[in-house]
């Protein structure tokens, strides 16, 4: 029976103090990003709290200038573009995060393969993972 | 996977389509309606529609779109066939092409002999902001979401992924729709029904009669690399790389192999079909291949006996242009690249 010890609510309280934490299955020895509380290889649910690096590689990106409502209301949208992406950690673990550091106006000069490092930003919704392109 | 075969044949023998496009005033059932009655006109040897036993509805949002939830009922009562069971399947973009497997393995079971299988979606009603908002609920919503990502996001990072892998251009992309927007003129219910080419030609004679400057578009990659006149959506996905927000419907009648020339001297048989699901898109080893459409087509090909070379003609999934590449790719009918 799950504990319910491994869930979205603490990840975000996490990266709220700053940290990106992972999932870890001790049997198999696997991390899992975003956390699950149950491994997928082995079905074990002794799942376990592990803090990620936090430095990685841009694996791929989109500027989005047709925005969804939350981040309109962040004050994203046609006339403030901004990146998103996935991130390869150095652990080899990728994530979907927002990407700053970069000139949204020639998405063709942004990276694949950019070093990045996290960033936690808060906002009024809550604290958002974000990585910064370092490079 | 083992080699899977459906325990007895299923036939095509009608189909019907609304037209595509925006149609204010106009709800689903309304075009679900029109497509069924256009679906009856196609079979040669006509049916009496309360032969139908059972529906399988495919729609991916109405809730959200129309704020219209249980939505199969609705469609079996506007065609006149309730109380026959009706079921609504909901799998993103492929719901209908899911509620067509549906309806087949119903027949194949044995348990029905005539079923009619539906696609509906109306999602112009809304604004593009929540529009762009619906469509994103088809990915992770805690994971995914938080970072940004829309729909048309997810396939343009898709796209940085192939551009970076394979030296492919914005441009190749542009290509796809200026393809597809051809094709799109062979058919009448076609949103558009325009080349790029006449889109781009019909703005140049509107500056021309209201004496604004005249775009000086050299040819249709030209013009789709104007942002005024092509605007980014999530880059390098562009409008004309992007499907439009479109209402529509589209019916089809599906019978038993021991019935099927009732309806119909040339009944087209069902001869394999597939489907599998995938992870998010962060969670994939590649990101230039969707695994999920790899898996379904050889599962389809090994049903069905054939191999990608047999396959003379293919309607892909081409929500945005860089999805019909990686599909092609997927399917086997070309090579990585």
């Amino acid at each position: 029976m799950s504990s319910h010890t491994i869930t979205q609510t603490t990840y975000q309280q996490q990266l709220a103090d700053g940290k990106l934490m992972a999932s870890h299955c001790p049997a198999c020895n696997a991390s899992y990003l975003p956390p699950r509380p149950m491994c997928p290889q082995c079905f074990g649910a002794q799942m376990e709290w592990r803090e990620m690096p936090t430095h990685g590689k841009l694996a791929a990106f989109t500027v989005v200038h047709i925005a969804p409502t939350a981040m309109i209301e962040a004050g994203y949208g046609r006339d403030n573009p901004y990146c998103s992406g996935i991130v390869e950690l150095e652990n080899g673990l990728k994530i979907s995060a927002q990407i700053t550091g970069v000139d949204v106006s020639q998405p063709e000069l942004i990276q694949i393969g950019s070093a990045v490092q996290a960033e936690f930003l808060q906002r009024e919704a809550g604290a958002f993972l974000a990585f910064e392109v370092i490079e | 996977m083992s080699k899977k075969k459906l325990s007895r044949g299923v036939a095509l023998v009608g189909a019907g389509m609304s037209k595509f496009g925006a149609f204010p005033g106009l709800a689903t059932r309304d075009l679900f309606v029109e497509a069924f009655q256009e679906m009856l006109t196609t079979i040669d040897k006509g049916i009496d529609p309360k032969d139908i036993e059972a529906l399988y509805i495919g729609n991916y949002s109405s809730d959200l779109f129309e704020h219209q939830g249980h939505t199969a009922p609705i469609m079996a009562d506007w065609t006149g066939l309730a109380p026959r069971p009706a079921t609504r399947i909901e799998d993103a973009c492929a719901s209908s092409g899911v509620a067509l497997r549906q309806g087949i393995i119903a027949i194949a079971s044995g348990l029905y002999d005539i079923v009619l299988v539906g696609g509906i979606e109306k999602m112009s009603d809304l604004p593009t902001a929540e529009v762009t908002d619906t469509l994103a609920t088809a990915s992770d919503m805690l994971y995914e979401i938080p970072a940004g990502f829309t729909f048309p996001g997810f396939y343009a990072a898709m796209g940085t992924a192939y551009m970076h892998q394979y030296g492919a251009t914005p441009e190749s992309f542009m290509h796809v729709g200026i393809k597809n927007h051809n094709n799109g003129t062979l058919n009448e219910k076609a949103q558009f029904g325009a080349t790029i080419r006449k889109i781009m030609d019909g703005k140049i004679a509107k500056a021309e009669a209201k004496g604004y400057p005249v775009p000086d578009w050299a040819d249709e990659v030209e013009f789709l690399q104007d942002n005024r006149a092509n605007p980014i959506i999530a880059w390098p996905m562009r409008l004309f790389d992007c499907s439009p927000i479109s209402d529509g419907a589209a019916a089809l009648l599906l019978v038993s192999e021991e019935i099927a020339t009732q309806f119909t001297d040339t009944p087209l048989y069902i001869i394999g079909s597939g489907q599998a699901s995938d992870v998010a898109l962060h969670d994939r080893e590649v990101l230039t291949s969707i695994k999920a459409a790899r898996l379904a087509g050889q599962e389809a090909y090994e049903m069905a006996g054939v191999t990608p070379a047999d396959i003379q003609g293919a309607e892909a999934h081409d929500c945005f242009t860089i999805a019909e590449i990686i599909a092609t790719e997927d399917l086997g009918f070309f090579a990585p690249g």
